[in-house]
């Protein structure tokens, strides 16, 4: 019975991990396809529809969130661990909705076509201007960085939980079923 | 005490995956960012101009389907009928102030708005084949090209090295020096040098190239011209041309075979190839880059309505890579006024 208090719902847990592969999945294709000669056509194609598809995604598990019961913290944390984790959830949050905004708004700046596959491709959400182009441009790197580093300090403490002060953390975002001790 | 270490070499571990995805571990591979530096060490830094092709022109006109080409390609802009067309005339080489000569590569971009909001956009050449066939013969080549700090020329023995290494170059050299140049933009044919892939409504697709060939008639080069003595004399002759009347191209599809190399961009497909003319370019207006949109499109030859393909040519995912750089520099740089102004279109 506890189980359901102490882990996050099946549906969250599903998300995080679905949106865990995929994210990190584009941040190695984003940082790949900038360097690349041969695979760059290959990559931004992947890249484009990846990118909407994590935007769909944020938006229905930041409402699945809100008509979720979360589990409490674990005891182990502090007050200010729980707002310093509080906080870079909300980051995470705002990072993974706003950086395919700003994608699909620097594609519209420079009039790319948004394609998505095949013919299906997406409309300009902004008037065509190369310098607002170039400011979103460097956004969307600077926000990727973001994203990476807030994603390694997520990891990164986890496992500082999961192994050292072993509270189990882990198990409450595990993708199995976890029953209460 | 072992267990931080272990987290802190897994996060490395992750950090450093990505370095090397960008990478940022193998400083010598060839990139989009090391493409561009090559460009602006030849050419020189001009601020708001293209990296290549950086002289140019804007016009503007539509294209008339015939529909000859629906069955070869179930793209939109085969289908009876006219699509709008933005343009762009240019001059290879970075500096954007340099003089016009017949023997500098003539390009011309295209973006053809097809009715959904798709784009075909396309950069051709007037050369018959293209002198390289990877990216890294294209690289190397700028390297040699590279003028030498104290004669200000590119070095002799640099090129005679680099040839050596590319039969293909030497190969392609002896075509391009055979063939005819025209005396002006009006007249020239424009090919899309790398092959592309047509595919139609069930799916199947065929290796193409395709030309833009002249309704203008040809006149050589050799013929010496009235302005020649001007060193925007091409350009002011197209906007004269323009002026007078709208300026015509056949789009001739050139349809492969098989065994025909998709993959090399140097070498010619064989004389015979079935050769299918689906429609017409009309381009009625030309505008200085100060005020055409064709100054801030990115004529980058993988964007493709759906229909047409990129081929195996491994100089297509270059040259989006290297254009797109390209781009993104220019965006965000002032834009310096263009060697042809808005007075100069309005004479």
């Amino acid at each position: 019975m506890d189980s359901g208090r102490r882990q996050f719902t099946a549906s969250m847990r599903f998300l995080h991990w679905l949106m865990a592969a995929l994210v990190l999945a584009m941040l190695g294709i984003g940082i790949a396809m900038v360097a690349s000669i041969s695979d760059y056509h290959r990559l931004v194609s992947l890249h484009r529809p990846l990118g909407i598809l994590i935007l769909i995604l944020v938006v229905i598990r930041f409402v699945n969130r809100r008509f979720s019961t979360l589990p409490p913290f674990p005891p182990t944390m502090s007050s200010q661990e729980r707002y310093v984790a509080s906080a870079s959830e909300l980051l995470l949050y705002t990072l993974l909705f706003v950086q395919p905004l700003v994608g699909w708004g620097m594609l519209s700046a420079a009039r790319y076509p948004i394609v998505m596959f095949g013919s299906v491709h997406l409309p300009p959400i902004l008037p065509h201007n190369v310098m607002l182009y170039a400011m979103l441009r460097t956004t969307h790197t600077v926000l990727a960085y973001l994203l990476f580093l807030t994603f390694l300090a997520h990891f990164g403490a986890v496992l500082f939980h999961t192994l050292i002060v072993r509270d189990g953390t882990f198990s409450r975002m595990a993708p199995w079923r976890v029953r209460a001790r | 005490m072992i267990r931080l270490g272990g987290i802190g070499i897994i996060l490395l571990c992750v950090a450093g995956t990505f370095f090397y995805l960008g990478g940022w571990l193998t400083p010598h591979e060839l990139t989009p960012a090391r493409f561009a530096d090559e460009f602006e060490q030849v050419g020189g830094i001009h601020s708001g101009f293209r990296l290549n092709h950086a002289k140019g022109l804007g016009v503007s006109g539509f294209f008339e389907s015939n529909g000859q080409g629906a069955r070869l390609s179930k793209a939109d802009v085969f289908r009876m009928g006219r699509v709008p067309v933005i343009g762009r005339f240019s001059l290879s080489g970075g500096n954007p102030y340099q003089a016009d000569a017949p023997d500098t590569v003539r390009g011309l971009g295209l973006q053809f708005r097809l009715p959904d909001g798709e784009e075909w956009r396309t950069a051709m050449v007037n050369l018959p084949v293209f002198p390289f066939n990877n990216p890294q013969g294209f690289f190397d080549n700028l390297v040699a090209s590279q003028p030498d700090p104290e004669t200000h020329k590119p070095d002799p023995e640099k090129m005679a090295a680099f040839l050596a290494n590319h039969p293909e170059t030497v190969q392609a050299g002896k075509i391009l020096k055979g063939f005819a140049k025209s005396s002006g933009f009006d007249n020239s044919t424009f090919n899309s040098l790398n092959a592309f892939r047509f595919v139609d409504a069930s799916g199947a697709s065929i290796p193409v190239r395709w030309s833009m060939v002249p309704a203008q008639q040809f006149e050589s080069a050799s013929a010496p011209g009235p302005a020649q003595g001007d060193k925007n004399y091409l350009f002011y002759a197209l906007i004269a041309s323009i002026s007078q009347h709208p300026l015509q191209w056949h789009l001739i599809v050139t349809l492969g075979q098989t065994g025909d190399r998709t993959d090399d961009a140097s070498i010619p497909w064989p004389e015979g190839r079935e050769r299918v003319d689906v429609g017409t370019l009309t381009l009625d207006s030309a505008e200085s880059e100060a005020t055409s949109p064709a100054r801030d499109i990115n004529f980058d030859p993988l964007i493709l309505p759906d229909g047409i393909a990129a081929s195996d040519d491994p100089l297509l995912s270059a040259r989006s890579a290297v254009y797109s750089q390209s781009f993104t520099r220019r965006a965000g740089e002032k834009k310096e006024p263009s060697a042809i102004s808005p007075s100069d279109v309005r004479k």
